[in-house]
């Protein structure tokens, strides 16, 4: 059986470079995928460890996770319409009306 | 004896629903309902007062009845209570306060016809009535003050009647202020008396109590004598603290005629009377109230004898009046001093009134020097003004001629010499002052302006009739106090005596002489006026101007306003501008106020440069919380 730290390990990879792409991207779509990228990472985390401890609670909270995860997709895809429209630019950096 | 008597509540009820009516309806009712209300309340109280005088009378002499309306103050042993007492001395005040006071109300309506401002001005009207009632009704001293201290606001609040003149507000603020000193040693009086009871175990400030414990305060009544008789030289405007007087006659007439005759300064000459029993233990403050006053009373008088203003003249021969009943009750003659307060309160209210009328004929023209010959036009007036100057004149029979002869009697029999005399040459300075601005104002040629002359017109009849109601009194008023042994004699003082007590004569004197002196230095003193201001006019000019220093001290008031100002007003006001204002309050409390804004303003300032709309950087906070909180747990489980 596979170790579970190879899980881990892969799993706080993913999660590393969804930061990265969070931080370091401005375009929105690309840090909504880093965003979907952290999400997965956290499910392969619950799997392995729920395998590993012999428990279903894992496996349970990653379909929770995938359908809040679809839901906040389906919402964040249309604002990320919504906002094109309306500005014509989906760069984060120009999207900073509100502030101070 | 006290026999309980609940309707005395009305007298101070009524004034105070008049108050309420005019305060919050009074300018939806309208002018008609108000001029209707605000007189009337204060008659209800004259119709009770009677009703309670003729009981008194059905009972023994030095009795008194009293209306215990419900307990005030209660606090450990020590309790006042909100009652009523209505023994001789309150009855004439009372009858005094509500019936001089109700003729001025209803010369009120005729004076205040154009005024816009008529519901607000018979608020103050009825508030200054009810807290004089209330002053003279009151069983204890604590509810005296109560009362004490609403004529004073009410004072402020008529004197600054018309606040937009910014030198009419100052002068209401003066009179608050200088009154507010007297009332502070008032304060420390009752807390001195308090105190010597309390001592003793007696926690009360009744007066019939602080009566029959009269043993326990022998030992203050020096000092409490003298604290309050600080409070009344505030009142009843005396030396030192009469300052305020003269410059309240910025108010409208009404209130002149109200604060001179039926409120407010016969406060003092009261308070003394009813105090007589505290005053009797020591006879060093009764000689100081009767030096003080026989001082103000002379004082006043020359000041009064050139000043050109009209009110001006009656404001400080109001001084030197109440210097006189302070004579009086100076000399423990305390029933002679209520009946030249009584007769006063007459023919100065008369004075007062006749002065409004001239002032409304001329359309507001206060200088006599402006006046003259007015007797044909405006006929009323001129008689009545005329009987109640013959009146504080002290001619025989008007009311003063009573009055001030049994003050000037008693000063005589208690041993006072000096006292007396300087009293004789005061009443001669009070006639020819008085007669001087009659020959001034109606009589002579006249000096108006041709405007005037076209409209100058006598008063409407809600002012006459008062006038005519108060030059009857003027005559009449003074024969209750008949001298000893003609006709009813002495009825007044014999109806006094009981509760205020009776001075013993140390002096033998025939009454009659004693009258004809004073008879004689009056009609003097008219002599004089009518030579210097009717038969030579000249001759005052060139007396001003071979004496020029003696007259520059005399109009300019003896400087004490100047020196007032210069000792204590300007001082205290550098303090309050240099230091209170520009240190205390600028820089300290200013800055903590402005300080407390400033380091909110600030922080937000800091903490808004957090708020900068980029997506990313609170991506990176929140990724550097997340790791701050994972470490912190990390940290936990490993050690």
């Amino acid at each position: 059986m596979t170790p579970v730290s190879y899980f881990m390990g892969l799993s706080a990879v993913l999660f590393a470079i969804g930061v990265a792409g969070m931080i370091v991207r401005r375009n929105l779509i690309v840090m909504f995928m880093s965003i979907e990228l952290m999400l997965n990472a956290v499910n392969l985390a619950f799997v392995a460890l729920g395998r590993q401890l012999g428990s279903m609670d894992g496996q349970v909270i990653v379909f929770f996770a995938m359908t809040v995860a679809a839901a906040e997709t389906a919402i964040g895809l249309g604002i990320l319409i919504a906002t094109f429209r309306n500005r014509a630019t989906i760069d984060a950096d120009d999207l900073n009306l509100l502030r101070w | 004896m006290a026999y309980d008597f609940p309707a005395l509540g009305l007298i101070l009820l009524f004034p105070a629903l008049g108050v309420l009516f005019n305060l919050f309806l009074g300018a939806r009712a309208g002018r008609a309902a108000v001029n209707f209300v605000g007189p009337a309340v204060i008659f209800v109280p004259f119709a009770v007062g009677l009703i309670a005088l003729v009981k008194l009378l059905a009972l023994p002499a030095g009795a008194a009845l009293v209306a215990p309306l419900w307990s005030w103050i209660t606090a450990g042993p020590f309790h006042v209570d909100f009652a009523l007492r209505f023994d001789a001395l309150t009855a004439v005040m009372v009858l005094v306060v509500s019936g001089v006071g109700g003729l001025i109300h209803v010369y009120s309506a005729g004076y205040m016809a154009e005024d816009a401002d008529y519901a607000r001005f018979f608020t103050y009207m009825n508030l200054f009535t009810l807290a004089m009632l209330l002053l003279v009704l009151a069983d204890n001293l604590l509810l005296m003050f109560v009362g004490w201290e609403g004529v004073g606001l009410c004072s402020y609040l008529l004197i600054a009647f018309w606040y937009d003149h910014a030198e009419f507000a100052y002068n209401g603020r003066k009179a608050f202020i200088v009154t507010r000193i007297g009332d502070a040693g008032f304060l420390v009086g009752i807390f001195t008396v308090a105190a010597a009871l309390a001592a003793h175990g007696v926690w009360t400030l009744n007066f019939a109590e602080m009566r029959a414990h009269t043993d326990l305060l022998r030992p203050v009544a020096l000092v409490a004598g003298l604290l309050l008789f600080l409070g009344a030289t505030g009142k009843s405007a005396q030396l030192p603290l009469y300052v305020w007087l003269p410059d309240a006659m910025v108010g409208p007439t009404p209130v002149s005629a109200l604060i001179h005759a039926a409120t407010m300064v016969t406060a003092g000459v009261y308070m003394i009377a009813r105090l007589g029993f505290l005053y009797t233990l020591a006879p060093e403050a009764l000689t100081v109230v009767a030096v003080v006053g026989t001082v103000t009373s002379f004082f006043a008088a020359t000041v009064a004898l050139v000043q050109s203003d009209i009110k001006r003249v009656l404001a400080y021969s109001t001084i030197s009046q109440i210097g006189y009943m302070m004579l009086g009750v100076g000399t423990g003659a305390f029933a002679a001093g209520i009946f030249h307060l009584m007769t006063h309160a007459f023919f100065k209210a008369l004075l007062f009134l006749c002065a409004g009328a001239v002032i409304h004929a001329l359309g507001g023209e206060q200088d006599m020097r402006k006046m003259g010959g007015l007797r044909r036009r405006l006929p009323i007036t001129s008689l009545t003004m005329l009987i109640a100057t013959l009146a504080i004149s002290g001619i025989f029979p008007f009311a003063g001629f009573f009055s001030k002869d049994l003050i000037l009697e008693a000063a005589y029999t208690s041993g006072y010499r000096g006292l007396y005399v300087i009293g004789l040459i005061t009443a001669g300075l009070t006639s020819c002052y008085m007669f001087r601005l009659i020959f001034m104002t109606f009589y002579g040629e006249s000096r108006l302006t041709a405007e005037q002359e076209h409209y100058v017109h006598e008063a409407p009849a809600a002012m006459t009739i008062p006038l005519i109601v108060l030059a009857v009194l003027s005559l009449v008023g003074g024969w209750v106090g008949l001298p000893r042994g003609l006709m009813w004699g002495d009825a007044f003082a014999r109806f006094l005596d009981p509760v205020v007590g009776h001075p013993a004569a140390t002096v033998e004197v025939s009454t009659l002489a004693l009258s004809a002196l004073a008879t004689l230095v009056a009609v003097a003193g008219i002599v004089v006026a009518w030579v210097f201001y009717l038969r030579l006019p000249g001759l005052p000019m060139l007396l001003a101007h071979h004496a020029a220093a003696l007259y520059r001290i005399l109009t300019g008031k003896y400087y004490v306003d100047e020196l007032y100002n210069l000792l204590i007003s300007r001082p205290l006001f550098w303090l309050s501008t240099n230091f209170l204002a520009r240190g205390v309050d600028n820089a300290v409390i200013n800055g903590i106020v402005d300080g407390t804004g400033l380091t909110v303003e600030g922080g937000g300032e800091g903490l808004r440069q957090v708020e900068n709309g980029n997506v990313r950087s609170y991506a990176l906070v929140y990724l550097l919380g997340a790791i701050a909180v994972l470490a912190y747990y990390v940290a936990r489980v490993t050690r």
